[in-house]
């Protein structure tokens, strides 16, 4: 980690990200995970997949995600992906990735441009007041961008009892307030 | 599921043989209610009990009250017709304070302790009722009395007539309180969605559970079983309720079923979506805290089974909406679920077998039936039945039923002493929600009654009553069926049905609608249409049934016609001569039944009523007290007042001039960021751009302006090349999300073949401007590279690091005029950032400034935002036409050269200052020549933006005026019609400061 004089503040406003107990489940606010996007230079998908595999870098395909300790990875659109890995380590991801890759991938730092929930408990009575997603339908493993509360989100599901919401950074209070009330409500 | 098995044990516990309380005295035995316990309530403000598992209507019938609310029109007293969600007359009051809800049916309404219910639509009060003077002016208030009263004056209509009509003819009144409970929304995916819990519905329900389909079982009511808890059936063996209450635990305890009580499906939508409300706590005083009153549902159904049952429907003939007269259904109800006689003497109307079970039912727990009325010549007889063929003349009572006129088949005419009267004109299919996608109803002679298009939504099944199929067998024969094939479809394999032994009875009716005669013979209970209505409807040739419905008003308002619809087109079919199937019926949409308005908001109220976005500096603006601003959905900081300044202008004013002398910070993370990359990614930028950046060096930023296709300016900004193949591009903060959805158009759709990648990065990076004379000074104290003017000049741009070793960007642009550099850093520094620029630069006059001395100082250096960029304008009008490249293709660019868009005399963008320095100008005011009249003819051109310039103490204004660049130093009118002001005002050029740039390169 770079030596600097500035201390960060997480995306509710707090020096320490937040975590909150709402009857079965916990709601935690994270920021240990960096996160760039990787996204296939044209002509160059067969390449970039060697590449990728030899860094043990995962890029799952539509609507999946996957994990390769440091690595994790989840699906975006056609030929992109995003690339999470341990902030301790990878604080300048995008950095870290690019060289695997080269000229086979845009890489973008995307860290800091999302609030990242850690949602750990019975999912569907919470989620199902929240986005539009068939929860049966979602093994572990599974990923999607989805709507809620008017907000653009990705969701990845980790296990039975672990779901990881990205929401907009900007928006991380009005996300937070939706999933609070909603657990309120369901449980 | 434990919420279903407590709701339904109610079935399990109801016991018979329950002592008669003098406070109930028309409770008799038997019934599904918990005898054991009593609940309080009151009504009209006195004090009633009932018993867990009753409704609102089914205590107060118990407690021997038979007037619960006033009709529409002619405020007569009504009593309860039925004993569902049909009801059109016990219109009430639910609740008090801010929780009061009006027109609540009290025959849906489950009793809790402590309700408060009252009656509605009279006046002083329900027993005397000064506004029933509108029954004895009945002449007056036909049907259309309103179109035909009040026609004149036009004027009249909204302030006058509208509030009196409204007011006399109402229903029940709003609190004008903000809800004080909260509504959820949500989403249920299923293979298979069973609408109403009833023999058939609950029979579908097991046979698609059984063979492992996702099943949600939805139903209205609270107790589950339909038909089944309200007769006296035997399915297989054992009650009705019984059975009923057997299969829900079985359903309630499989994983693959959710059991919905108190959930009414409202709407049927594209795609197999169905919307759904469950009341959630209106059974309780409140409800929990942080529990929703009510939630919306989307299901997502593969098959949905509709077996949402039937209606009855009453009979038309003189008087025969005096309280006591009930559906005969409603009354075997109320005496088999909830253990109430409708009352002491009861009579029959009917004309189907199945009102003559009503008798045997009530004879069978003591109730006296004096008479049943059957105007079928071919009746099967039943021993011990006073049968009387004949037909229901008319009745006798004022606020309750004392008695019914009979003319006998032979002629003779006779009075019969009773007080309550049980009616049955047959059961119509409740067929509502197949019609929600256009699918009219079709009439089926055999049962006499509509049946569900073929037409109806694909995946959308009928079953049971609501397919015609009357007795339980039928129910339970055809839901099983159906069920079965559904699944089958989906895959599932349905094992055989084991179908209970149930009656099954034919349906035996002869169509008999109204007794004709003097009197009104009421159609529509809830409003006042009667037969009379319907025949001047027709006489006035509103004979089509969707014009009945307009002129008369049959079918609308709560119960949107349930129990009224096909006796009114039946009438007017008599009236035409036409059959049924010829008139036709009305349409049926959503919602089935009335829905409070918050639940269709949700969560989406107030404060909450959209997502807030907040910039990385917000939290230290708050604590400066910073003054914040909604942009879209990002609240900015629009100024930071300081102790001892009183009006905004005094901050804004300081602001500028602060930054303007010393250095200036303003956050700009709200300006869209877009990351461009890809060995494309110049010609890319070369296309969605007017100007050229192909061409632009590594390191280097350029303003760059993007035309829409028809060549009108869409957005502005800058972009930096970051690297050989790596551009960032800045939007204004409004077009943040459409010139990112412009783009991946572009690159998806139009030039596919391009190497191009893009995503937002916009919430990645705080990036903060920091403007003035001072803004090196103070940079150099942050980042840790040399950014003299000769290592870093104006308009460079790189990755640099700050405050020992943080990764940042940094760019040399200005917006301001001044010397200045937009420095980005990850978001979550951003908040320490922007105290260490405050910290670094006390010494040197570091000013942190908002949104309106941002935009005070780009209009004096006469730079363009949204106001110029108004959808309308192209570049030239802006004063930009040459960044308009024409070495190569561009979008817009061959649309922006048609010939009236290119006039040497159009729109130009001018600066304005008034003529009187003191002079106060208004936005939007239209420049006129002066001499000449203020008229649209004249107009040449407006004023977009106006500030107060404190660096040259009057008003400055940017405008566009026709011949604009030829016209500095001409003097015009600026006037503005709308706030009656006219100020004399100089043409001048845009550029108020630095109109050489000397600042920007300092």
């Amino acid at each position: 980690m770079a030596e600097h004089r500035l201390t960060p503040l997480a995306p509710l406003g707090h020096a320490e990200p937040i975590e909150e107990r709402i009857g079965p489940v916990l709601i935690a606010e994270r920021t240990d995970v960096a996160m760039a996007s990787v996204a296939t230079r044209r002509g160059w998908e067969t390449e970039l997949a060697a590449r990728a595999a030899q860094a043990g870098l995962p890029l799952p395909p539509p609507g999946q995600a996957a994990e390769n300790a440091p690595w994790g990875s989840f699906w975006l659109g056609p030929e992109m992906w995003m690339v999470e890995a341990p902030y301790a380590t990878h604080e300048d991801v995008a950095a870290q990735v690019k060289p695997a890759l080269g000229e086979a991938a845009s890489v973008t730092e995307q860290t800091d441009a999302w609030v990242r929930f850690e949602v750990a408990g019975p999912l569907k009575p919470l989620f199902e007041r929240l986005c539009n997603i068939d929860l049966d339908r979602f093994a572990p493993g599974s990923a999607t961008r989805t709507l809620m509360e008017h907000l653009g989100v990705y969701v990845i599901r980790r296990a039975e009892d672990r779901m990881t919401v990205l929401g907009p950074r900007s928006s991380a209070g009005s996300l937070h307030h939706a999933i609070t009330v909603a657990a309120r409500s369901a449980f | 599921m434990t919420e279903v098995l407590r709701d339904t044990s109610g079935v399990l516990t109801g016991q018979d043989a329950a002592p008669v309380l003098a406070s109930q005295p028309m409770r008799v035995t038997g019934g599904l209610v918990d005898r054991s316990r009593s609940v309080r309530f009151t009504f009209d403000g006195k004090s009633y009990t009932g018993h867990p598992g009753d409704t609102l209507a089914s205590a107060l019938l118990a407690s021997g009250v038979k007037l619960m609310g006033r009709s529409f029109k002619y405020h007569r007293p009504r009593g309860v017709l039925s004993a569902g969600s049909e009801e059109p007359n016990a219109l009430v009051e639910l609740r008090s304070g801010a929780r009061r809800e009006p027109n609540t049916r009290a025959t849906v309404a489950e009793l809790y302790d402590g309700l408060e219910a009252s009656s509605q639509n009279h006046w002083p009060t329900l027993a005397f009722d000064a506004m029933a003077v509108n029954d004895w002016l009945s002449p007056f208030f036909t049907a259309g009395f309103y179109y035909k009263t009040f026609m004149w004056p036009a004027a009249f209509w909204e302030k006058l007539y509208e509030p009196i009509i409204r007011r006399a003819a109402g229903l029940g009144t709003l609190s004008r309180e903000p809800d004080p409970d909260a509504y959820d929304k949500g989403f249920l995916h299923c293979d298979v969605l069973v609408i109403g819990a009833g023999p058939a519905g609950l029979m579908a329900a097991l046979t698609a559970a059984r063979a492992g389909a996702r099943v949600i079982l939805a139903d209205e009511d609270f107790a589950l079983g339909g038909r089944l808890i309200a007769e006296t059936h035997e399915v297989g063996g054992q009650s009705g309720a019984g059975w009923a209450t057997s299969a829900v635990a079985e359903l309630a305890g499989m994983p693959n079923v959710r059991v919905m009580p108190r959930t009414t499906i409202m709407g049927v939508f594209d795609h197999g979506v169905y919307s759904a409300v469950e009341r959630v706590s209106d059974h309780f005083a409140a409800p929990l805290a942080g529990k929703p009153r009510q939630v919306l549902w989307r299901v997502y159904a593969k098959r949905a089974i509709l077996a949402a049952g039937a209606l009855e429907r009453p009979i038309a003939f003189a008087d025969n909406d005096r309280p006591g007269v009930m559906m005969a259904g409603a009354v075997r109800a109320y005496l088999n679920r909830w253990g109430v006689a409708a009352g002491k003497r009861v009579a029959l109307f009917v004309n189907n077998d199945d009102g003559m079970r009503t008798a045997r039912d009530l004879m069978a727990r003591g109730v006296e039936v004096v008479a049943v009325v059957d105007p079928r010549r071919d009746i099967r007889r039943q021993a011990g039945l006073p049968h009387m063929l004949g037909v229901v003349t008319g009745t006798t009572g004022r606020l309750g039923l004392t008695g019914i006129n009979v003319r006998r088949i032979d002629g003779r005419e006779e009075h019969v002493v009773c007080d309550a009267l049980a009616v049955s004109g047959g059961w119509n299919p409740t067929v509502a929600l197949t019609a929600h996608q256009s699918a009219r109803p079709v009439w089926d002679e055999k049962i006499s009654a509509f049946l569900a298009s073929p037409n109806a939504p694909a995946g959308l099944i009928p079953v049971g009553a609501a397919a015609g199929a009357f007795s339980t067998h039928g129910a339970l024969a055809s839901g099983a069926a159906k069920a079965a094939e559904a699944v089958e479809a989906l895959g599932f394999r349905a094992p055989a049905a084991d179908l209970p032994q149930a009656e099954d009875a034919p349906v035996r009716i002869a169509p008999f609608w109204h007794v004709p005669g003097k009197g009104r013979a009421w159609v529509d209970f809830q409003n006042d249409v009667t037969v009379k209505d319907v025949k001047l409807a027709h006489q006035e040739n509103f004979r089509s049934v969707e014009h009945l419905k307009r002129y008369t008003t049959l079918g609308m308002a709560t119960d949107q016609g349930k129990t009224s619809n096909v006796l009114g087109l039946a009438v007017m079919a008599e009236l035409t001569g036409q059959s049924i199937p010829e008139t036709g019926t009305t349409m049926f949409r959503p919602p089935y039944t009335p829905v409070a308005m918050g639940v269709l908001a949700g969560r989406s109220r107030g404060e909450e009523f959209k997502p807030t976005r907040l910039t990385p500096s917000h939290k230290w603006a708050e604590e400066r007290g910073a003054v914040f601003v909604e942009v879209g959905m990002w609240l900015r900081a629009q100024w930071f007042p300081r102790p001892g300044e009183t009006t905004w202008r005094e901050s804004v004013d300081r602001e500028v001039l602060a930054t303007r002398k010393a250095v200036g910070v303003c956050d700009v993370t709200t300006l869209g960021k877009i990351d461009i990359q890809g060995t494309d990614a110049g010609l890319f930028l070369d296309r969605v751009y007017a100007n050229t950046f192909s061409t632009l060096p590594v390191g280097k930023v350029r303003y760059g302006l993007m035309l829409r296709e028809d060549g009108i300016v869409m957005d502005d900004g800058t972009t930096a090349r970051m690297g050989e193949h790596e551009y960032v591009m800045t939007t204004t903060t409004a077009n943040a999300v459409p010139v990112f959805r412009h783009l991946e158009f572009c690159r998806q759709c139009l030039w596919p073949d391009l190497d191009v990648q893009l995503i937002s990065t916009t919430e990645a990076w705080a990036q903060f401007s920091v403007a003035g004379p001072n803004a090196r000074a103070l940079l150099s104290r942050i980042v840790d590279q040399d950014i003299s003017d000769a290592a870093f000049p104006y308009m460079a741009c790189g990755n640099v690091t700050v405050c020992g070793g943080l990764r940042a960007r940094l760019f040399r642009i200005s917006f301001s005029g001044e010397m200045a550099y937009e420095i980005a850093v990850p978001t979550r520094y951003g908040d320490a950032l922007v105290r260490e620029l405050m910290a670094q630069g006390q010494d040197l006059g570091v000013t942190p400034y908002g949104t309106e001395a941002l935009g005070v100082l780009r209009v004096e250096k006469g730079h363009v935002a949204g106001n110029e960029l108004n959808g309308q304008t192209t570049a030239l009008n802006m004063g930009l036409g040459k960044m308009v490249s024409k070495k190569k293709d561009s979008i817009g660019m061959v649309l922006s050269q048609r010939e009236e868009l290119v006039r040497e005399d159009g729109l130009r963008l001018v600066g304005i200052k008034p003529v009187d320095p003191a002079a106060q100008l208004k936005a939007g005011s239209h420049f006129i020549a002066l001499g000449k009249d203020p008229v649209a003819a004249n107009d040449d051109g407006w004023i977009t933006s106006l500030v107060h310039s404190p660096h040259l103490r009057h008003q400055i204004a940017l405008g566009y005026l026709k011949n604009g660049a030829a016209r500095m130093g001409e003097r015009l009118r600026a006037v503005n019609l709308l706030a009656k002001t006219e100020v004399e005002v100089e043409i001048v050029s845009p550029h108020f400061i630095d109109p050489q740039g000397e600042r920007l390169r300092g």
